[in-house]
Formats: C-alpha cells, sequence, structure tokens
C-alpha cells in the first residue's frame, strides 16, 4: 500500500472515529433538553405570543416541535415577572391558541387590550399556552409547565372533543414527552396505561446525534425563524380561502364511538381534568374552567347534532358533568359555560375555531369572569 | 543497462498513467451524460425530463461538430475517426439505456423523474441527431453558421427567461404532447443547466470564430460542455484550459484529495447548513409586504447577501471539489467579495467566470468598437459598464427588476470608475500613511457590501413597486 493510500484510510478511520465517539458521547449526554432552554428569542428576538405550531413553516415563520423547553422558552411567557404584572396563564386548544387568528384577535390578546387591573394596582397580562391539539392529557402537560412560571391565574377553555380517553395520547407531543406525561400519570394516578405503547420510548440509536437530528434541526429552525417573528409579528399561515366549517350535517347520533343514550363517564378523561384541577389547588392558584363555545348550527340535521364534532344528547350530557366535576364550591376555582355565546356565523374553519368577532365575544364572556377572580 | 531498465519502466509507468487519465476520462464522459438526466427536475408537461436533457445533448453535439475544423484545417473531413464513432455511439448508449428503463420502472425513477418516452420515437430521434450532426461537420464550418447558432443558443436564453415567452414554449410543447395547452405555465419549462451550457457552447463557437479554439475530440468537448459537478450552477470554465486538465495525467493524489476534501466539507457547510438557515430569513416577495420596521428590514436584506453568497459559493465549492477528486482543477467562482473595498474588486470577484465571459464577448468587444468610433472615453465606459451590467441582470431572467439590478451596479462601477481616476490624480495616500489606506479601505468595503446589499433588493423581489417599498422601509418610511 502507498503512503497515500495509507494516509488516506488512517484518515478515513479518524473520522469514523470521531463519528462514532461524538454519537456515543450525544447519547450518553442527551443534550437536547438542555439546548431547548437555549433561544434567540426574549433576548435577541420578542418571545413568541402563542407556542410554536405550524404546518407550513416557510408562510408561517412557525413549526411545530416536540421539546417543550424550546417551545417554552421562544415563548413571551419565559420572560421574567415584571414587578406590578398579574399573570394569568391561558391553556387550552386551538380555540385558544387562536386558528386563524393574529396574536392580538386571540382570547389573550383581547383581554390584555382591556388593560385589567387588579384591586391592589396590579397590570393583568395574560399569556396564551393553548396548543392546537384537543386533549386533556395535553392540557395538563402544559399547566403543568406554565406552573413554572408563576402565574396568579389559570384560564382553561375546553371542549369535549377532548375528554375521549381513547384519544388521550393519540398526539406526538404527548407521545414524545412520555417522561413528563408518565410523571403525571403516577402523580394524579390517571387512568392512562405508563407503558401504553404510543409513548415513544426511545431506542439508544435515537439517542444519538443521527438519532436526534430531527429535534436538533427543529430546535435550530425555530431560532432562525426567530427574526422573521420579529420582523413581521407572523407566526401562522393565513390562507385567502378555507374551508368553512359543515353547517348541514349528518344524522349520525354517535360520538367518538359512543351512542346514546348515556354518556359514558368512563369513556371520558374526567380523571385528568381532576389532576389538572389538583395541581392548580395544589399550587394554590385560582383556576377558571371555561366550557368554551361551540358552534350550534341551524342547518340540516342539527335537531341531531350541534355541529360536526357533537350530537345533542353527548353533548349536553358533557355540560352537566363537566360542570358536576369543575369543584366551583372549593376556594380559587371557578367554572364559567359559554358554549352558546357564540353566534353561528362567527366561526370559520371548525366548529371551535373563532373570527375576530367571534373571539372577541368570548373574550368579553371571559373577561368579567376573570376580573370577578381578580377583584378589579 | 541500468539506464535502458530505468528508461522502460517509466516508460511502462507512463503508460499506466495515461490509462488511468483515460478511464477517468470515460468514466467523466459517461457520468456527465448520464447526468444531465439524472440532475434534470420533473416537469409537469409529460416526458420533457428526457428531451430537454437529449437537447442539452444534441446542442452540444452539433457545436462539436461545426466547430471541429480547426482554422489550420477548415472542413478537415466529413469522415469521423474511430474515437468519434465511439464517443457518438457511448452518447447514443447511454441515451437508449436511459429510455429502455421504462421497461423497468423502479430502476428509471433514478434517472428520470417520469417514464422515458417510447424507445422507437427515441431511436427516430437519435438517427435524426446522427443525420444532422453529420450534416453539420461536413457543412457547419462556417462563420455564418456559428453565428447562427450563437443567436439560436441566445434566443433560447430569451425564451427560457422572459415568462410570457416561456408561456408560449410550454404550450407549445404541452400541444405536442397532447396535454391542455390552456394551463400552460412559465414555471413548467425547468431545463436544467441551460444557462450554462448555452454559455460553454457560446463561447466554444466564438473562440472558434476567432481561430482560437484548439482541437478537441466529442468526449472532451462534451464533458467540458455537461460536466457534472458545474451543470447546475458553473463554474464557467473555457474550455482551452479544461481539456489541458483533462489531457493531463491522473494519479490519486492525497494531498488533492484532501484538499478535495476540505473544500467539498466546506462547500456543503455553507450551502446546506449556512445558506439554507439564512433562506428562512432572507428577504423574498411575501416577508417584503410583511415587514414595517427599519431595524428588521435591514436584517432581511442582510440575510438575503449573505444566504446569496453562501448558496452560491457553496454551490462553487462544491463542484470545484468533486472536480478536484478528478483531477480537474474548475476556476475559482467567488474569491471574498464581501471584504473587497470598491465595486469594480467586488465584481472582480463575484462569480468571477461570468464576469469574465461577458467581459470576453460583450464588454471588451464593445469598448474596442467604440474606440475605433472615436466616442469618448468616459460615454464608452459608461456605455460598456451599463449595458454589460443589465446583460448580466437579464441573465438571470429578463424582468425589470433585474434590469434595474444590472443599471444599479452598471451606474455604480461607472461611478466608482470616475471617482477612481479623480483620486488617483488628487486624492493620493502618501506612503507610510498604512493606517490611512486601511481606514479608507475599511470604509471602502463597509459602503461597497452596503451597495451589493441595497441592489439585492431588487435581485429578491418580483416587481420595482415591492423593492421600492421596501426601500422607504430602509429609509425609515415604511
Amino acid at each position: 500500500m502507498s503512503n497515500d493510500r495509507r494516509a488516506a484510510v488512517r484518515i478515513v478511520l479518524k473520522a469514523l472515529s470521531a463519528f462514532i465517539v461524538l454519537n456515543l458521547a450525544f447519547a450518553l449526554l442527551v443534550p437536547v433538553p438542555a439546548l431547548g432552554r437555549v433561544s434567540v428569542y426574549n433576548t435577541l428576538v420578542p418571545g413568541r405570543e402563542r407556542l410554536p405550531y405550524g404546518d407550513v413553516p416557510a408562510k408561517a415563520y412557525n413549526l411545530s416541535l416536540y421539546d417543550l423547553n424550546a417551545m417554552f422558552s421562544s415563548h413571551v411567557v419565559s420572560h421574567p415577572k415584571a414587578p406590578g404584572e398579574y399573570r394569568v396563564v391561558l391553556i387550552g386548544d386551538s380555540s385558544t391558541w387562536g386558528w386563524f387568528l393574529r396574536p392580538g384577535d386571540t382570547l389573550a390578546g383581547l383581554i390584555n387590550a382591556q388593560r385589567l387591573r387588579t384591586k391592589d394596582g396590579r397590570q393583568v397580562r395574560v399569556y396564551n399556552l393553548g396548543y392546537p391539539i384537543m386533549s386533556l392529557t395535553k392540557d395538563v402537560l402544559m399547566l403543568s409547565r406554565a406552573l413554572q412560571y408563576q402565574p396568579d391565574l389559570i384560564v382553561w377553555p375546553m371542549t369535549l372533543e377532548s375528554f375521549p380517553a381513547a384519544k388521550q395520547l393519540s398526539h406526538p407531543i404527548v407521545q414524545n414527552n412520555a417522561a413528563e406525561v408518565r410523571a403525571l400519570i403516577t402523580r394524579y394516578q390517571l387512568r392512562i396505561d405508563p407503558n401504553d405503547p404510543a409513548f415513544f420510548s426511545p431506542t439508544f440509536l435515537d439517542r444519538t446525534l443521527i438519532g436526534q437530528r430531527r429535534a436538533l434541526a427543529d430546535w435550530l429552525r425555530l431560532q432562525a425563524y426567530g427574526p422573521l417573528w420579529g420582523a413581521t409579528g407572523v407566526d401562522q399561515y393565513y390562507p385567502d380561502t378555507y374551508e368553512p366549517a359543515a353547517r348541514d350535517l349528518e344524522a349520525d347520533p354517535t360520538f367518538a364511538g359512543l351512542h346514546p343514550p348515556a354518556l359514558a363517564k368512563d369513556s371520558l378523561a374526567l380523571d385528568v381534568l381532576a389532576s389538572g384541577i389538583k395541581m392548580a389547588r395544589d399550587r394554590r392558584v385560582p383556576l377558571l374552567v371555561i366550557n368554551e363555545p361551540i358552534l350550534v348550527s341551524q342547518g340540516k340535521n342539527s335537531d341531531v347534532r350541534y355541529d360536526f364534532f357533537y350530537p345533542r344528547w353527548a353533548y349536553d350530557q358533557y355540560r352537566t358533568l363537566l360542570r358536576d366535576h369543575v369543584p366551583t364550591g372549593v376556594a380559587g376555582v371557578q367554572y364559567l359555560d359559554v358554549w352558546d355565546a357564540v353566534p353561528e356565523r362567527e366561526f370559520t374553519n371548525s366548529a371551535v375555531h373563532l373570527s375576530p368577532a367571534g373571539a372577541r365575544i368570548f373574550a368579553d364572556k371571559v373577561s368579567p369572569a376573570i376580573q370577578a377572580i381578580i377583584g378589579s | 543497462m541500468m539506464t535502458d531498465e530505468l528508461s522502460v519502466a517509466h516508460q511502462v509507468a507512463r503508460s499506466m498513467t495515461l490509462t488511468q487519465a483515460q478511464v477517468r476520462n470515460g468514466v467523466l464522459f459517461v457520468l456527465s451524460v448520464l447526468a444531465v438526466f439524472v440532475l434534470q427536475p420533473a416537469m409537469p408537461i409529460r416526458q420533457m425530463d428526457f428531451w430537454l436533457p437529449f437537447a442539452s445533448l444534441t446542442l452540444t453535439v452539433l457545436v462539436w461538430a461545426v466547430t471541429r475544423a480547426t482554422s489550420a484545417a477548415p472542413v478537415a473531413s466529413s469522415s469521423f475517426e474511430p474515437q468519434t464513432l465511439i464517443d457518438t455511439g457511448l452518447i447514443a448508449a447511454v441515451v437508449l439505456v436511459v429510455a429502455l428503463l421504462r421497461y423497468v420502472e423502479p430502476l428509471s425513477a433514478l434517472i428520470t423523474r417520469s417514464r422515458p418516452p417510447e424507445v422507437m420515437s427515441v431511436l427516430v430521434a437519435l438517427a435524426v441527431v446522427g443525420a444532422l450532426t453529420f450534416i453539420a461537420a461536413r457543412f457547419g464550418a462556417r462563420r455564418l453558421v456559428w453565428t447562427v447558432l450563437v443567436v439560436m443558443l441566445v434566443g433560447l436564453l430569451v425564451v427560457l427567461k422572459f415568462d410570457p415567452l416561456t408561456q408560449a414554449f410550454s404550450r407549445l410543447l404541452r400541444t405536442a404532447q397532447t396535454q391542455n395547452p390552456q394551463i400552460a405555465s412559465a414555471l413548467d419549462v425547468r431545463w436544467l443547466g441551460l444557462s450554462y451550457i448555452a454559455f460553454r457552447l457560446i463561447h466554444a463557437l466564438r473562440e472558434r470564430a476567432t481561430g482560437k479554439l484548439p482541437k478537441v475530440t466529442l468526449r472532451e468537448f462534451m464533458t467540458y460542455v455537461v460536466f457534472f459537478p458545474a451543470l447546475t450552477a458553473g463554474p464557467i470554465d473555457r474550455v482551452e484550459r479544461f481539456i489541458k486538465d483533462l489531457r493531463a495525467p491522473f494519479v490519486f493524489n492525497l494531498a488533492d484529495a484532501t484538499e478535495a476534501a476540505r473544500r467539498l466539507a466546506f462547500g456543503l457547510f455553507k450551502k446546506y447548513v449556512v445558506a439554507d438557515q439564512l433562506a428562512l430569513v432572507a428577504l423574498n416577495d411575501v416577508n417584503a409586504r410583511q415587514v414595517h420596521d427599519l431595524g428588521w428590514a435591514w436584517l432581511l436584506v442582510y440575510a438575503f447577501a449573505f444566504r446569496i453568497f453562501f448558496d452560491f459559493a457553496g454551490y462553487s465549492d462544491i463542484a470545484i471539489a468533486i472536480a478536484r477528486f478528478f483531477g480537474i482543477k474548475l476556476p475559482e467562482n467567488f474569491r471574498n467579495p464581501y471584504l473587497k473595498p470598491n465595486l469594480t474588486q467586488f465584481w472582480n470577484n463575484w462569480h468571477i467566470t461570468l464576469s469574465q465571459w461577458f467581459r470576453a464577448y460583450w464588454f471588451n468587444p464593445l469598448t474596442r468598437g467604440l474606440r475605433q468610433r472615436n466616442v469618448a472615453l468616459a460615454a464608452i465606459i459608461f456605455v460598456a459598464q451599463l449595458t454589460t451590467m443589465v446583460l448580466i441582470g437579464l441573465w438571470h431572467g429578463i424582468t425589470l427588476n433585474f434590469v434595474a439590478w444590472g443599471l444599479w451596479h452598471g451606474l455604480g462601477l461607472f461611478i466608482h470608475n470616475r471617482w477612481s481616476e479623480f483620486a488617483k490624480a488628487s486624492l493620493t495616500i502618501a506612503p507610510g500613511h498604512l493606517w490611512l489606506q486601511r481606514a479608507v479601505n475599511g470604509v471602502g468595503t463597509l459602503i461597497t457590501f452596503h451597495f451589493v446589499a441595497l441592489g439585492w433588493v431588487f435581485f429578491a423581489l418580483p416587481s420595482l413597486g415591492l423593492s421600492l417599498r421596501v426601500f422607504r422601509t430602509l429609509i425609515g418610511l415604511g
């Protein structure tokens, strides 16, 4: 073998060794969660007004990722609490997050615009920690994170679609944060199997640099979109047209595989709801649970169903169940049911997505409830 | 005796070295012909991802045929040398293999984006090209033919870079393929590498017309024109330089390979890490409408400036590195252009091979012509700089914005030229004032970079109105 060839083989072997060592070190140190806390947001660029989520990153300057550290670090809530600030945290689904709504038109944005103050003069600042996934487990996962940011009040809008027990783990954000969800299962004794195959359990290979390349790329892209978020205030793709939510409905009386007449309690994640309430109470943070507005259709078969999501029998029973399961008699817990507060025309592409005018109606219902709690 | 043995050994070694070069050249030739098909992106017009690469190869063969006779032996012979027949056969064989893959569906997807056309139609097309090549070789060595070919190539570029004409071309292709011409769009036609192929062919034709083109085999010429590392984004080499490398002995050399690997790593990093990340932030027609703040607007412009540099310089590094693995030293295309203290130096170091091409085939002939007509020097420089830069702009696309970008740089170069003349006479820095020279250069670099960065606003956006809106934002009036 010539000297050149021998040297070439040596170079390749060294490179291969370095590659293997780097991957092993990566798998042993697991640096991605720590990296997630490093963020250009709230330092070089303004923090995001809502959690990162986006199917069209190039147009939304936003993307969906599963690293909760990176998600929360990019959010304005991770900015230190200002003196004289009364911090209200909103959790919930896409309705809270504000599908098709500019940040200022979301529930959080509209309440902030009202510039509420507490009786002792503190400025109310509402943080939108909604996330466009319908699962109470996801809500509780977000709530457990939100509590790390010193909230003074938690507002939790919800709807029946987040309750079916069978769909609690059906979303990647829950599946990819298995350790945190399992901790919640253990702590609150939730009726969720901690060994459910839906949970993503990384193998050794998944923890290497190669296995973590997607997570790393997502973190990097989230940082890269920071300047565009700062420059444009855009964090969502707003299409020119969209398919409106169905008003004419199928005469289908079922909900999530359930049939009338009775909505089986076992099929709903009421234990997860209870865990969220307990979590807030344990931290002595007031909680306002809201049954959020839904589209009440006047179209075909609207005598059977309210909308695409809900048959009337199931939704009516859910409202009763929810009211019964939110312990309003206990200090610090309040309940508000505004299910039919928003007229049919103010829904966009889903039975829970509101137009700016619809969101304003919703905010006008929520705001007095907040004021009642803060005593302004 | 000893000397004789050494001599024989040397000859054997030499013949083995030559064999390595021949093998390398054969591999490059076949790979490059194949790459024309492999790299061609998908198109909504049926089978065009086969026929457009086929057309690229046809143009190359025809230009080679009309330029093959040297000035020393015009129209040397209508008969082809055995080497030429082998090369022609190899090209035809590659094309046929690509076409035959239509019968091996999973394999065909590796080469062409859609199913290749019927083999019979490919055979007919090959026969037509063969006949045309024969006629071109027999009767093509005429100035008129070369000129007509240059005009045709420029015309083809105009068709592909001017949206209304591209759309008409798409309509024509759709009709030929019995597809709906009503939905024809300029985006339908994506002819990979034609901008570079056409410029290499025009270069060969012009060199032939001036008698400077060396005699090259079909294999050498084809490899030069569609050389796969440089097919999509250059550099635009000169044929005589390229074949010098092809004809030089090729021996695997660790130093070269290491340098190539280093260059490749840098190129990949520049393109896929730096440029692709900057692309997320760089100015474009969507965010240009959304940004209203002066500071953020500048950030988007800076991001575009660095993105386009790292993207293009990264591609060039990758091309140069891959070529280097094969012993081909492609010319440099970028030499720290953003660190140059004036616009003239910027253009001597940005997309160098394109600038040199325009200098050789437009700027120099034009200035020579104007000088012969006794036009004032300042006017010559004005006209030559302006037209050259506008043409470079139009090479990127025939739109008002590219014209504006060309004018921006043409005027900039003219003003710099006049300023240099003035400064040379009146503002010379005395020797020994190194710090002053450095300070002047530093300020010059900053001014030049910002001038270039502002020029990118025209380049990045689709309309003058939007560009002006961004300019207003950049000065705080947005």
